[in-house]
C-alpha cells in the first residue's frame, strides 16, 4: 500500500485538498472578510450598541454556566469514576444525551417546561419570575448543551489515576475536602481544565438552543452567535463577519489550548 | 496502646465523613441532571403524550413533515457516507504519513467543533453562493450550492468530518504496520492487503464515527438555517421546521416533530453504544 510513492502522493493530495476546501478555506475566509478592508472598517462594523449588548450578555451567560457545569461535572465524574453501582452505564448515557439531542429540541423542551402552559410556567408567572426570553432561559439552554464536557474529560483521568493516593491520604487523617483539594484535584487538573475550556467554548458559541428560548431580540436577548445571524439577515455583512471573527478567534485559542494540554497530559 | 485510641476514633470519624461525602456529589449530580436535562425532556414527552396517538401520527406524517425527514436524513446519510470514506482517508494520512504542516493539518480537523454553528453557516453561505470563492466555480454550470439542498449537504459535511477522523485515528494508531508487511510478504496484492487486513479492524470505528456524525448532522440547526433558504419541500430540514412551528405558536406541531427528532437521536445513541461495544470486543 505504501511502497508506491505515486499512490501515496495521490492519497495525500486528495486528503489535503478535501480538508482545505471544506474546512481550512472557510476558516481563513472569516478573517479575510473581517479584516481585508482594514482594522478601522472592522472596528466600525462591530462598534455598535447591539454588538456590545450581545457581548455583555454572552459573557454573563458564560460566567454563570461554566462554574455551575464545572461543579456538576466534578460531582458526576466522582459518582461515576469512583463508585460501582447498578445503572452506572445508564447514568453515563444520560449525561451524554445533550451530545445527541438536537439543540432545537433542547430549546423546545425548555420552552414547554417554562412556557405559559408548562409545568413550571404558571407557577413562576405567579411569582413574577421571567424565565423565557430572558437570561434564565439562555442560561438553562446553555447549561443543557454544555453539560457533558467536564464529566466526560475528568472520568477517564479519575479512572486512570486510581484510588490508592486518596485512600493513603485518608488513612493519614486527611478530611474529605483535604483529600479532594490536595490529592484528587492536582491529579485531575489538566483533564479538568480541558473540560472547562470545552465548556467555555461551547457556552460562548451556542446558537440553536439559545435561538429557541431567547427570542433573538437584537439589543436585548441576542447573544454573540445570534448577533452574527441577525446582522447577516439584516444585510450588515461587515458586522456579521466582524463578530464572527471574534468568535472564530476564541475557537482558535481553544484549539491551541487543547494542543498544549494534550502534550502536557501525555508527559 | 493508648496512643492508638485517637487514631481509631479519627478513622471512625473519617468513615462517617466518607458516607456524608458520598451523598453530596450524588445529590448534586442527580438533582442537576433532573433540573437541567430530565425535567425539560419529561415536559416534552408528556406534552406529546397529551396530543393523542391519532393526532400525533397525523401531525408527524403530513407531506411537509415527511419531506423534512427525507431532506434531513437522506442528506445527513449522504454526508456521513462521503465522510466515512474521506474521514478514514484523512485519519490514515495523519497516522501513517509524515509531511510538513502535519500538526497544523491535524488541528484544522477540529475547527468545526470549535466554531459556533452560526459562524459556520455565515461563512458557508458566503463562499458557496453564486459570487463566492467556491460558488462562482460552479455557477457557470448552473449548479447553485448555497440556499439549496446542496448547501445543506455541504454544511453537514463540514460539521460531521471531525467525528469520523477522531474515532478512526486512535484505532489506526494501534494497528501495526508489521501485519500489513506480513500479509504483503506472503504474496497478498495491495488491494488484498487493504480489503482483508487493513479495513476489517477499522470498520467498527468507521461506523461509530459515521453514526456520531449522522447524529450531529440530523440535529444540526445553526449552520443549515443560514446556508439554506429553508423553502418547504426544497431544503427545509426537520430542526428548522420545529423552530418555524414554535415561531408560529404551533406548540403541538413543534412538540410532535421535536419528539420524532428526539426518538431518532435516542435510536442513534443506542446504535452508537452497540457499535462501541462491538469495536471493544474487536480490540480484545
Amino acid at each position: 500500500m505504501l511502497t508506491k510513492p505515486k499512490a501515496s502522493v495521490i492519497l495525500l493530495s486528495i486528503a489535503l485538498i478535501y480538508v482545505s476546501v471544506l474546512i481550512f478555506l472557510p476558516s481563513i475566509f472569516i478573517f479575510y472578510e473581517a479584516f481585508h478592508k482594514g482594522i478601522d472598517v472592522f472596528w466600525n462594523s462591530i462598534n455598535q450598541r447591539n454588538f456590545w449588548q450581545a457581548t455583555k450578555l454572552t459573557l454573563i451567560v458564560t460566567a454563570i454556566t461554566v462554574p455551575i457545569n464545572t461543579i456538576f461535572g466534578l460531582c458526576a465524574a466522582w459518582v461515576i469514576g469512583r463508585n460501582q453501582f447498578r445503572g452506572r452505564t445508564l447514568l453515563l448515557s444520560i449525561i451524554d444525551l445533550p451530545f445527541s439531542v438536537s439543540p432545537v429540541v433542547a430549546g423546545l423542551a425548555i420552552v414547554l417546561l417554562y412556557g405559559r402552559n408548562g409545568w413550571l410556567g404558571g407557577l413562576l408567572a405567579g411569582l413574577n419570575i421571567k424565565i423565557l426570553f430572558a437570561i434564565p432561559a439562555i442560561v438553562l439552554a446553555t447549561a443543557f448543551v454544555t453539560m457533558p464536557f467536564v464529566a466526560r474529560e475528568v472520568i477517564p483521568v479519575l479512572e486512570e489515576i486510581g484510588e490508592e493516593q486518596e485512600t493513603a491520604a485518608r488513612t493519614l487523617g486527611a478530611n474529605d475536602w483535604q483529600v479532594f483539594y490536595r490529592v484528587t484535584l492536582p491529579n485531575i487538573r489538566w483533564g479538568l481544565l480541558y473540560g472547562v475550556i470545552l465548556t467555555n467554548a461551547r457556552a460562548l458559541g451556542e446558537f440553536g438552543a439559545v435561538a429557541v428560548v431567547s427570542g433573538s431580540i437584537l439589543g436585548k436577548t441576542a447573544t454573540l452567535p445570534i448577533f452574527v445571524e441577525q446582522a447577516y439577515k439584516n444585510y450588515q455583512a461587515e458586522a456579521a463577519f466582524g463578530s464572527a471573527a471574534i468568535l472564530a478567534l476564541i475557537g482558535a485559542l481553544t484549539l491551541i489550548f487543547k494542543e498544549i494540554l494534550e502534550t502536557r497530559t501525555h508527559h | 496502646m493508648t496512643s492508638l485510641q485517637p487514631n481509631l476514633s479519627s478513622t471512625r470519624q473519617n468513615k462517617q465523613a466518607h458516607s456524608t461525602r458520598i451523598s453530596l456529589p450524588w445529590v448534586i449530580t442527580i438533582g442537576y441532571l433532573s433540573l437541567i436535562l430530565l425535567l425539560p425532556l419529561a415536559a416534552l414527552i408528556t406534552r406529546s403524550l397529551t396530543i393523542g396517538p391519532v393526532e400525533f401520527w397525523q401531525i408527524a406524517t403530513t407531506p411537509l413533515a415527511r419531506s423534512t425527514y427525507e431532506i434531513t436524513f437522506v442528506t445527513a446519510l449522504a454526508a456521513g457516507l462521503i465522510n466515512g470514506i474521506m474521514g478514514t482517508l484523512v485519519a490514515w494520512i495523519l497516522v501513517r504519513y509524515q509531511f510538513p504542516g502535519r500538526r497544523i493539518f491535524d488541528g484544522v480537523i477540529d475547527i468545526p467543533f470549535a466554531v459556533p454553528t452560526s459562524v459556520a453557516g455565515l461563512v458557508l453561505a458566503t463562499i458557496y453562493n453564486d459570487s463566492g470563492w467556491i460558488g462562482q466555480l460552479f455557477a457557470p454550470f448552473g449548479i447553485r450550492i448555497a440556499f439549496t439542498r446542496l448547501g445543506v449537504f455541504v454544511a453537514m459535511l463540514f460539521i460531521s468530518l471531525p467525528f469520523i477522523v477522531r474515532t478512526v485515528q486512535p484505532v489506526l494508531l494501534e494497528l501495526e504496520p508489521e501485519i500489513e508487511q506480513a500479509a504483503w510478504s506472503l504474496g497478498a496484492s495491495e488491494a488484498q492487503t487493504f480489503w482483508r487486513v487493513i479495513l476489517p479492524p477499522l470498520i467498527p470505528a468507521i461506523l461509530t464515527g459515521m453514526a456520531l456524525g449522522l447524529s450531529r448532522a440530523v440535529g444540526e440547526y445553526g449552520s443549515v438555517v443560514i446556508v439554506a433558504s429553508s423553502i418547504p419541500f426544497r431544503d427545509l430540514i426537520a430542526p428548522v421546521l420545529v423552530f418555524q412551528k414554535l415561531e408560529q405558536y404551533d406548540y403541538d406541531g413543534a412538540t410532535v416533530i421535536g419528539t420524532v427528532l428526539l426518538l431518532v437521536s435516542l435510536i442513534l445513541l443506542l446504535l452508537i453504544n452497540l457499535l462501541q461495544q462491538w469495536s471493544r470486543r474487536y480490540a480484545d
